[in-house]
């Protein structure tokens, strides 16, 4: 009996999150405006069923797999946090991007699922980061809301930003080969991720104020120094995250094809050089050349989760039916892969296409700001969020080598989840901004 | 605040952006689907997966055939639902087939992946998986031939040794004994004894293609080819006294017996296997080339081989002085290989010096006997020209007509080979090697075998090839 709940539910979920992702697409072809507001809101409606659906489901499998009372009290307090946040977030701001929260919870939701199946402790500890992030970024939309001036302080970003990247490079833990991280007061904590948004303001900063040649020559050596620091550190993941970042950025800014092509070119040059300079480049693109050959060593991260993904295949094995334990380091660099094995493939491309989702919609909003800052910020982050996506997607199934980059608001990780809670509350504080330039416009029109 | 767009064209980069990310997006969601549809069965069949052990919670192991469909293992599951793994031929396949419950091995790991998945009807499977009832695993039928593999085990008898037969133009392997052997079915009970210490038979190596051995005489097949490459006109004049004893330097190389040949060209110091010629021919090698050359037929590299195995070594260099020369020439020396390598390069000059990959799964069937996945023969490459595989056809038809091999000499079928006697240990009897094929005109089957410490080549090793040759061309 338990068997038939446990399959049937299997393939439950794989549909309800194929339902979920269809809507979060279909809401991009709903007319925008005033009067059709009640249409997106019942797509969102039926996307937080969905979700909750799946939610109750997954917890119903974990908890007949173990037997363990705690599953029930974590659920129940999950269910709490994901309701009150949707909840809270409109009560508090009207002209809240309702599909941007939906997506966030669902992406932590099937993070908690996992990790959860994984080691329930760090699921626990996962759930409280989540929590009191989400209390700490709450406020971001009322201070992008009323802080002009933060289109005016590019150095204080630019020197913040580069400080902390060199006291990681100078007095860094080293994990895995990469000094990534630094200890304040007993916690870990890994300021790359923070240092993205501002490097994201420092560039929106500097080219809001010009975009002539010197400027451009100014920040672009700013942008380097980042770069090189983040290689230095072995953190080549975030190293590239940055390079793109600023690369697309300075594109959208002068719409000029020649930086494009000669960053490009710098870009490409660079990474060859690399190559044969550093050793730990070369291990890399080894690793994912030929898993095979040193699959005792350097590939057998790669081929695990290989192992993982084939094995899964399109349905998946099903809760706790897999292995996921078996790839080094699962909960942070390889939770894709840990998903598309015991949730299924379909399952963890819905996942991949609801980040893309969160990222057209960063787009749209990028789009629909007026000045400059603001576009800026709103595309270089969405940048900065859909590289570091597709590094960590791209890195697990060995369609480009694998970099250590964690999957936002999926992966275990308080900075991680941290700074991506910043991320989307500024991008929601930018689109809410919009909303009531918007309201504000028309009703002085009536 | 506002300061206007400075950038007018801002939304149309940041639209072209939206569209590059969204292809490559869509480029990584293709080739994840490609992955998991076409490419995944391949990446999973593999012993550093753990995984494939969860299938056995679901799956009735399938059973391992051979190429006429007897059973050489089969899954019993008993009325309480405990699963006992048989093999009906007992010791006989044992290295072949392997076991699958101290690790697994032989065919039980290469079709593992197979043996645990399931092809039978999707329905019924899917509703098995809801009532919790296992399905039934696919068939794996593979070339094994069980006369030729009985008829290969009873020759050797209670010999140490190995016998493997392959078909040159397919790379289908038919047959592969390793002596002594186990008993698969009583694994359990024995296994203690099988990996203690003091155990110095080592039962469970299978010496087919993890046994290394001096190549002996076997050797100057190589020896002779390089020699053919170096004096590709001038070879037919090469000329040798023998008196049972050819002395170099300080050195002395003996004939076997100290049999003396008397004048010998190169052909009939091949059939005769004569020692001080080919020591003396070596001599006049280049051994840079020689090493090259080695490589190319797969010494010191991994064999076109899924089954487990031992790499061949081939030592000598360019700065190899004279005592190391004269013994590798003869096979002697630093050399050792396994006898599937030695079987490969026969079976690669059968060939016209193209090597077929050998293998030992013909097809994957369900268990309603419907076929899965068909494997078909395939091509390693060249190892040596069609040229050179026709001049040693010749030498080694020598052997049998005129030679050492005259065990195998028959008005039944022809027979081209090689003999080998191979020292190991001063004072011990010699390793006894056969390496040969027929019909000489049109390959067939190639037969290898090695008996340790028996004798002669020839009068131990080409006997067991003959009966053999007999079964296969008898029917």
């Amino acid at each position: 009996m338990i068997n038939i709940i446990i399959e049937v539910s299997k393939y439950l979920m794989i549909l309800l999150i194929a339902v979920y992702t269809y809507l979060n697409f279909s809401y991009f072809r709903l007319p925008t405006g005033k009067r059709e507001d009640w249409q997106q809101d019942r797509v969102c409606g039926r996307q937080n069923a969905a979700m909750f659906a799946m939610h109750f489901l997954a917890y119903v499998i974990l908890y007949l797999k173990t037997g363990d009372e705690r599953m029930v009290l974590f659920y129940l307090a999950q269910l709490v946090f994901f309701v009150g946040y949707t909840w809270l977030y409109r009560l508090f701001y009207k002209n809240v991007s309702r599909l941007l929260v939906n997506n966030m919870c669902l992406l932590i939701c099937v993070g908690l699922i996992m990790l959860t199946r994984l080691n329930f402790d760090k699921a626990i500890r996962q759930f409280m980061i989540v929590a009191v992030s989400a209390l700490i970024t709450w406020i971001i939309p009322f201070i992008i809301d009323r802080t002009w001036q933060l289109s005016r302080i590019p150095w204080v970003y630019g020197i913040i930003g580069l400080l902390l990247l060199v006291v990681v490079l100078l007095i860094g833990n080293n994990s895995f080969g990469a000094q990534l991280s630094i200890n304040i007061v007993g916690f870990s904590f890994q300021p790359s991720e923070f240092v993205k948004i501002s490097f994201v303001f420092f560039v929106a900063t500097m080219f809001y104020q010009s975009t002539d040649f010197k400027t451009v020559c100014v920040t672009t050596a700013a942008a380097a120094v980042h770069v090189l620091i983040l290689v230095l550190s072995k953190d080549l993941g975030s190293a590239l995250i940055f390079f793109l970042a600023y690369l697309t950025m300075l594109f959208v800014a002068t719409t000029n094809w020649l930086y494009l092509l000669c960053g490009l070119a710098g870009g490409g040059l660079a990474s060859i050089l690399s190559y044969f300079l550093f050793g730990h480049v070369r291990t890399r693109v080894l690793a994912w050349q030929n898993p095979w050959a040193d699959i005792d060593n350097r590939g057998y991260q790669i081929t695990q989760s290989l192992f993982a993904i084939g094995t899964g295949g399109w349905f998946g094995m099903g809760l706790y039916q897999g292995m996921p334990y078996k790839i080094p380091v699962v909960e942070k660099d390889f939770m894709f892969a840990a998903i598309s094995e015991e949730l299924g493939g379909i399952f963890a491309i819905c996942v991949l296409l609801i980040c893309l989702g969160c990222f057209l919609q960063f787009m749209m909003i990028a789009a629909k700001m007026q000045a400059i800052f603001y576009k800026l910020i709103a595309f270089g982050l969405g940048m900065v969020y859909v590289v570091q996506v597709f590094l960590t997607v791209g890195g697990t199934i060995k369609f480009i080598p694998s970099t250590g980059i964690t999957l936002p608001l999926v992966s275990y990780g308080g900075s991680s989840v941290l700074s991506t809670f910043i991320l989307f509350g500024i991008i929601q504080g930018l689109y809410i901004l919009k909303k009531n330039d918007e309201e504000n416009y028309e009703e002085g029109n009536t | 605040m506002k300061k206007g767009i400075p950038n007018p064209k801002a939304n149309k980069s940041i639209l072209i952006m939206t569209y590059a990310l969204v292809g490559v997006f869509v480029c990584m969601i293709g080739y994840f689907g490609c992955f998991l549809q076409w490419k995944s069965e391949d990446v999973i069949n593999n012993s550093y997966n753990a995984r494939l052990d969860r299938f056995a919670d679901r799956i009735v192991r399938g059973e391992i055939l051979s190429n006429d469909g007897k059973v050489l293992a089969r899954t019993e599951v008993s009325e309480d639902g405990t699963e006992v793994r048989r093999y009906p031929y007992d010791s006989l396949f044992a290295h072949v087939v392997g076991y699958s419950d101290h690790g697994k091995t032989g065919l039980e790991s290469l079709a593992n992946f197979y043996l645990l998945s399931s092809h039978m009807n999707l329905v019924e499977r899917t509703m098995n998986e809801f009532i919790d009832v296992k399905n039934a695993g696919d068939n794996v039928v593979t070339t094994l031939d069980v006369d030729l593999q009985w008829v290969a085990s009873d020759a050797l008898g209670e010999r140490r040794g190995a016998v493997i037969v392959m078909e040159p133009d397919t790379g289908k392997v038919l047959a592969m004994v390793s002596k002594p052997g186990f008993n698969p079915n009583t694994l359990g009970t024995d296994w203690d004894v099988l990996i203690s210490a003091d155990n110095t038979q080592a039962q469970l190596l299978n010496r087919a293609t993890q046994g290394l051995y001096p190549p002996g005489s076997t050797f100057k097949i190589v020896t002779a080819l390089e020699y053919l490459r170096e004096h590709p006109d001038t070879w037919p004049s090469y000329h040798f006294d023998c008196d049972g004893l050819y002395k170099y330097e300080d050195y002395k190389i003996s004939c076997y017996h100290g049999n003396a040949h008397g004048s010998q060209d190169l052909t009939q110091a091949f059939a005769n296997s004569c020692n001080g010629a080919f020591a003396k021919l070596g001599l006049e090698l280049n051994l840079g080339n020689m090493k090259t050359f080695c490589n190319q037929l797969l010494f010191n590299s991994d064999l076109p081989l899924a089954l487990a195995y031992s790499k061949s070594n081939y030592v000598m260099d360019a700065r190899a002085g004279s005592w190391e020369i004269l013994q590798t020439s003869i096979g002697q020396g630093g050399t050792q290989m396994t006898p599937m390598h030695n079987g490969m390069l026969t079976a690669a000059i059968a060939n016209g010096g193209v090597l077929m990959k050998p293998y030992l799964i013909d097809r994957v069937e369900n268990a309603m006997g419907e076929e899965v996945k068909k494997f078909l023969p395939t091509a390693y490459g060249s190892l040596m020209s069609a040229d050179e595989a026709e001049k040693m056809a010749a030498l080694m038809r020598t052997v049998v007509a005129e030679g050492t091999g005259s065990a195998v000499r028959t008005d039944a079928y022809t027979v081209a080979g090689k003999t080998g006697s191979a020292e190991f240990e001063t004072g011990k009897e010699t390793h006894a090697w056969f390496t040969g094929y027929a019909p000489a005109e049109d390959p067939q089957i190639v037969v290898t075998v090695i008996v340790e410490e028996s004798g002669s080549g020839g009068q131990i090793a080409a006997p067991i090839a003959r009966r053999l040759f007999d079964t296969y061309f008898s029917r």
